[in-house]
């Protein structure tokens, strides 16, 4: 059972601003489909063939990073705010 | 005027070639159509401004002889997708006036051929949905009956290609969302393998599902453009080049299994499971055989989705903060600016945000993740099985015809009409839905036709000769 309490610290973890309103459809939202995904419980891990043993590491060496700064400006331009060369923020400290 | 309704690219590469008519008339054509049009489709969010522009450099293009099959071919993109200095935003508000800083590889590998971009599809937000009903910008109609849904979550697209307002699009595919829409719009959309086309500038929402394909008229349309945008790119780690040979298989020595159980469960239309039924007779005639195959895991197809997909949107969305990308709502300090800017995320995505930070919270995650990604290895190992003893494996594409807009409240009502689309993404197989026909009121259905991981080829193959 999946109380409003629960919603409320998802939200929270999650940064999502909900009403008590919201809490409350979500609440009745997530217990349904809950209900339904919840069903994979039955699936019996013993049985799973390790498939996943043929998956591989597909990340790159760290090396050969591109020359510094060559992209900075492409990035900075979508950033809601900005000061120079740094995306500027409320004081966090 | 050229007439748009019965083009193709091929047909259309002939005719620029030849000089029948140029790029910048064709494109002035889809102009005119979609100014008639688009007003009550909604198929676009944005017309770009400089369609005439970019049809006057495919046609100096194909004057100096350079013609590729693509140049002057006008294309409909999925608001998801990057294409350098023009605005994305995944049909959301918290990317409302974002204009992305680079090309998405298969947006480059298009412009390098020559295809002209007409504008920006609507979808659902971040592309979560079935019918582009969750677009902060309005649902896209259907162009059969406009009091129903284009499908979702690549809607626009499916629509602009069905309404003649593009002559082919781009969609992507999580769960379905290429071939949903295509069947409930009568156009052909194809999700590749996992991995054949580069993810690199696609806004991701389940990154281990996520498929970039094309939503076309006829199967041979759809091959062009994924020939132009598939291979591995640096770009993206998890792409892969296409190894499997495209062989050539008759129809008569096709060998189709159908997962009778799977299809048949509770919840499928009857004039859909007629329709499937029907097409199954006309393979049948035609000299294709028709197997029973048994995929017992495919029970647990939707439900596997509805965890892994929420788990790794959450986490993916992580990144609008108000802070990299997009507008800021400022609040009272840091933290607060963050609460205050995912405001703008709509509902459908807020309930995924959180769903998603349920299945993979402590004391949680073994019971859903865990337990989610143990049924995608049985599914996968299904398919494997199966796919051993057949060529390719039918399903319908959609267990519902297009929905009428609003009927479908309950979000868990939406989520179990994609219970025949999810399964490919979750195996990362090739899958593609063609048109079969029509219900009696005239909405059109979908044959999905899925083959083995790394199988593109010959499941297009496949479907150019029974088509």
């Amino acid at each position: 059972m999946i109380k409003k309490e629960d919603i409320k610290k998802l939200a929270e973890l999650a940064r999502i601003e909900a009403n008590e309103e919201e809490t409350k459809s979500l609440a009745k939202d997530i217990e349904a489909i809950l209900g339904y995904v919840q069903q994979v419980q039955n699936v019996l891990v013993q049985d799973t063939v390790q498939k996943d043993d043929a998956l591989i590491n597909v990340f790159r060496e760290d090396a050969n990073p591109h020359e510094s700064g060559i992209y900075t400006d492409a990035l900075l331009s979508v950033v809601p705010e900005r000061d120079g060369q740094y995306v500027k923020v409320k004081k966090i400290l | 005027m050229i007439a748009l309704k019965t083009l193709t690219i091929q047909k259309v590469h002939n005719a620029l070639v030849k000089g029948e008519y140029s790029a910048l008339e064709l494109a002035e054509t889809y102009l005119a159509e979609i100014e008639k049009k688009n007003k009550e489709l909604n198929a676009y969010l944005e017309v770009f401004a400089d369609v005439r522009e970019q049809a006057r450099e495919a046609d100096k293009k194909i004057k100096a002889g350079k013609a590729e099959i693509l140049t002057g071919i006008p294309l409909a993109i999925k608001d998801n997708i990057l294409i350098q200095a023009r605005r994305a935003s995944a049909a959301s508000k918290i990317l409302e006036g974002y204009v992305a800083p680079y090309d998405a590889t298969a947006i480059k590998k298009l412009k390098k051929a020559g295809a002209i971009f007409l504008g920006r599809t609507n979808c659902d937000e971040f592309a979560m949905g079935g019918s582009t009903e969750n677009s902060a910008y309005g649902v896209t109609k259907n162009p059969y009956d406009t009091e129903r849904v284009a499908g979702g979550s690549s809607g626009g697209s499916g629509a602009a290609v069905a309404a003649n307002l593009a002559l082919a699009a781009l969609g992507s595919d999580t769960g379905g969302s290429v071939r949903q829409p295509a069947s409930f719009c009568g156009v052909v959309g194809f999700k590749p393998s996992y991995g054949v086309v580069s993810r690199n500038g696609l806004i991701a929402m389940g990154s281990s599902l996520d498929c970039i394909g094309p939503i076309a008229k006829t199967v041979e349309d759809a091959e062009i453009i994924f020939d132009c945008i598939r291979g591995k790119d640096s770009l993206d780690s998890t792409s892969v080049e296409l190894k499997v040979k495209s062989e050539k298989l008759k129809v008569e020595d096709l060998k189709i299994g159908i997962p009778r159980s799977f299809v048949e469960a509770d919840g499928i239309n009857a004039e859909v499971l007629k329709n499937f039924n029907e097409s199954l007779e006309r393979l049948q005639t035609a000299g294709a055989k028709i197997v029973d195959v048994e995929l017992p895991s495919l029970r647990y197809a939707l439900a596997c989705y509805y965890i892994i997909m929420p788990a790794e949107a959450s986490a993916n969305l992580a990144r609008f903060d108000g802070v990299k990308y997009g507008p800021r709502v400022s609040g009272s300090n840091g933290i607060n600016d963050y609460f205050k800017t995912r405001a703008l995320f709509g509902k459908e995505v807020r309930r995924r945000i959180i769903l998603g930070t349920y299945v993979l919270s402590a004391g949680y995650y073994d019971a859903y993740y865990g337990k989610a990604l143990a049924a995608r290895s049985l599914i996968r190992a299904d398919f494997e099985k199966a796919f051993g003893k057949v060529d390719i494996i039918a399903v319908p594409t959609s267990p519902v015809p297009a929905w009428k807009i609003g009927e479908k409240e309950n979000p868990l009502s939406a989520y179990l009409a994609d219970i025949f689309t999810v399964t490919a993404n979750i195996a990362g197989i090739p899958a593609i839905s063609v048109p079969s026909g029509n219900t009696k009121s005239g909405l059109p259905l979908g044959l999905q036709i899925m083959a083995e991981a790394g199988s593109d080829g010959i499941l297009l193959n496949i479907c150019k000769s029974i088509s």
